[in-house]
């Protein structure tokens, strides 16, 4: 193996710290901070507007910060002359010049790099564009473009990568690729963001997470204990007596809901608890069982949280 | 989370020296991978050609008949502003501005290209320097505009002054002469800067190029008057009229006006035009969010 973990890389290299970002009375990204190590690929979640490219950007250097710092490598990224070797990114497909082809696009960003043309061919072969490297662009699919974006954040070989969305457009086949080259690119020891807002796109990429919603971070944590955080269960209740159960559960601290088949969905009460209940008060149950909520669930749930708080003020 | 271990195979970046040349070479495959520049340049470069020796065609057709007719009144002819011409016929007004159009176009569309199409993050995120990018954009695009203006005015020159060659026409060795060619090469990579300048500001296709077409040739047209010195002062600036005083012949006596530009001046205004369009291009694109 030829490098080791200098000491000072260990366990940070994207670093942001308070970081904000406004533009005119909007606040895109609020005294963001966050961490992402290397050898693992970390998810970058939150919903559409939450400042996932604004926060992407600045790491870049594209966009200035109105406060706070953001450093690749314990260095603000902008102040590398040439990037490539440093951070490879993909922000997104459509940012290319449709008039060239694919080979001319990457040739010119290698050149750029001081990278050789054999490097240009190595990439375009990895994403699997080899074929379409003579062809404009402008004809490309976006998952194409997706795999040509791939390609120039690989250019480099860099050891910090960041990918905005990389699986839009992409098909079936194209994500499971993505997907183990994003797995191989952290095995290798690289540092790899990768953006959604779909945790269900995460949930099989990342292990590691960073979720942001209204511009604030809302949880860094690894994918385990995102998963452990949203074993708050639900409880499916079928009860012929209608008229006591709902206001029973409800006494006891419990959400309930009616669902349109008539069963009810209770939350914050465990299942031994709703029975144990039911069973005092003489209350027939038909059907008892719990549900753990899905990552996805629990992930629209915690930024729903926090977009109602920003939304709401002070509660 | 997974520890690092100090077994892992971290990679670092190589160091490589950033080298200027690297960026020279990335714009100029920008710049011929795109098939644009290829028929906006062609096409230009053919038509301002085309309309320069077609005016030395119809002169030269003009003045053969002409001497078929009956002499001049005595002294009529001595006046020399009535004398035949040979250097206008190669530097046709509308024909250069024309081609300060084109070249405008293509450069603004080096800038606006990149900004329209959102390439302009791919580009800073591969070379944050930039300062660098643009520096280079804008030699490359001087390059290959100066190269252009030269054949652009060198073919027209030469094929206009052998088409006219039994009406005593000019060499470059002629007083004047080289000036003018010079002047009229020059028109392309000033009007190619002023486009990027233009389309750094604003950003936008339509937008870069009905402004750089406005700074070339509007404000020069607007600002003519000689009623009030300062309004004439501003059209001299332009360089519109520092090209037509540098190709205006010098052995010919022409009404320069009340407030004429010098020779020396009218190079001062290409050189400010050139120095101020970089300079703001490279600010306007260090500041901005992309």
């Amino acid at each position: 193996m030829p490098w080791r973990v200098p000491p000072r890389q260990r366990g940070r290299v994207i670093e942001a710290t308070e970081l904000t970002k406004r533009y005119g009375r909007t606040t895109a990204v609020d005294r963001l901070s966050f961490t992402v190590r290397p050898g693992v690929v970390t998810g970058f979640l939150g919903p559409n507007g939450a400042g996932k490219t604004s926060t992407l950007r600045m790491v870049l250097g594209l966009n200035r910060p109105c406060g706070g710092t953001v450093t690749v490598d314990g260095q603000p990224f902008g102040d590398h002359p040439r990037g490539l070797r440093h951070v490879g990114a993909l922000l997104d497909a459509h940012d290319v010049h449709g008039g060239r082809t694919a080979r001319a696009h990457l040739t010119a960003l290698a050149a750029g790099n001081g990278l050789s043309r054999r490097r240009v061919a190595e990439v375009l072969a990895e994403v699997g564009l080899a074929d379409a490297a003579g062809r404009r662009i402008g004809g490309f699919s976006l998952g194409m473009k997706q795999r040509l974006g791939i390609a120039a954040a690989l250019l480099g070989d860099p050891p910090v990568l960041l990918f905005d969305e990389p699986l839009n457009g992409l098909d079936p086949e194209g994500v499971r690729w993505v997907r183990n080259l994003f797995r191989h690119l952290a095995d290798d020891g690289r540092t790899v963001l990768v953006s959604s807002h779909l945790m269900g796109e995460m949930e099989q990429t990342a292990e590691e997470l960073i979720v942001i919603g209204r511009g604030r971070l809302i949880a860094a944590e690894s994918l385990r204990q995102f998963a452990a955080r949203s074993t708050r269960q639900r409880v499916r209740v079928r009860t012929p007596d209608p008229d006591i159960l709902p206001t029973l559960l409800a006494d006891a601290g419990a959400r309930v809901r009616r669902e349109l088949d008539g069963a009810y969905t209770v939350s914050g009460l465990p299942a031994d608890r709703i029975g144990e209940l039911a069973f005092e008060h003489g209350v027939r149950l038909h059907e008892l069982s719990p549900h753990a909520a899905s990552l996805e669930e629990s992930f629209m749930q915690l930024t729903a949280e926090s977009v109602e708080y920003a939304a709401g003020g002070a509660r | 989370m997974t520890p690092v271990s100090d077994e892992a195979p971290v990679r670092r970046p190589v160091r490589v020296p950033a080298r200027f040349r690297h960026l020279l070479a990335a714009e100029w495959i920008k710049l011929r991978s795109v098939r644009s520049t290829y028929w906006v340049l062609g096409v230009g470069a053919l038509t301002v050609i085309g309309i320069n020796v077609n005016s030395a065609v119809s002169n030269a057709d003009r003045l053969a008949r002409q001497t078929l007719l009956p002499p001049e009144r005595p002294g009529f002819p001595d006046r020399p502003e009535f004398l035949f011409d040979p250097l206008t016929t190669a530097f046709v007004d509308p024909a250069w501005q024309l081609f300060m159009i084109i070249a405008g176009t293509v450069g603004a569309m080096a800038v606006f290209g990149e900004y329209s199409s959102g390439l302009i993050r791919t580009t800073f995120a591969a070379v944050p320097d930039r300062q660098a990018v643009i520096a280079a954009k804008v030699t490359v695009m001087a390059a290959v505009m100066s190269a252009l203006g030269m054949v652009v005015s060198g073919t027209s020159f030469g094929v206009t002054q052998m088409l006219l060659r039994a009406e005593g026409v000019l060499s470059l060795g002629d007083p004047g002469a080289l000036r003018a060619v010079a002047a009229a090469a020059l028109l392309a990579p000033l009007s190619a800067l002023a486009g990027m300048a233009a389309g750094a500001v604003v950003r936008h296709a339509a937008g870069s190029v009905v402004t750089v077409v406005a700074v070339l040739l509007l404000v020069p047209a607007l600002f003519q008057g000689e009623r009030y010195r300062w309004v004439k002062e501003i059209g001299n600036a332009m360089p519109l009229s520092a090209w037509e005083r540098l190709v205006t012949n010098p052995e010919r006596a022409h009404d320069l006006g009340r407030y004429p530009l010098t020779v020396a001046e009218a190079w001062i205004v290409y050189g400010a035009w050139a120095t101020a369009a970089v300079a703001v291009a490279v600010l306007v694109v260090r500041r901005r969010d992309v």
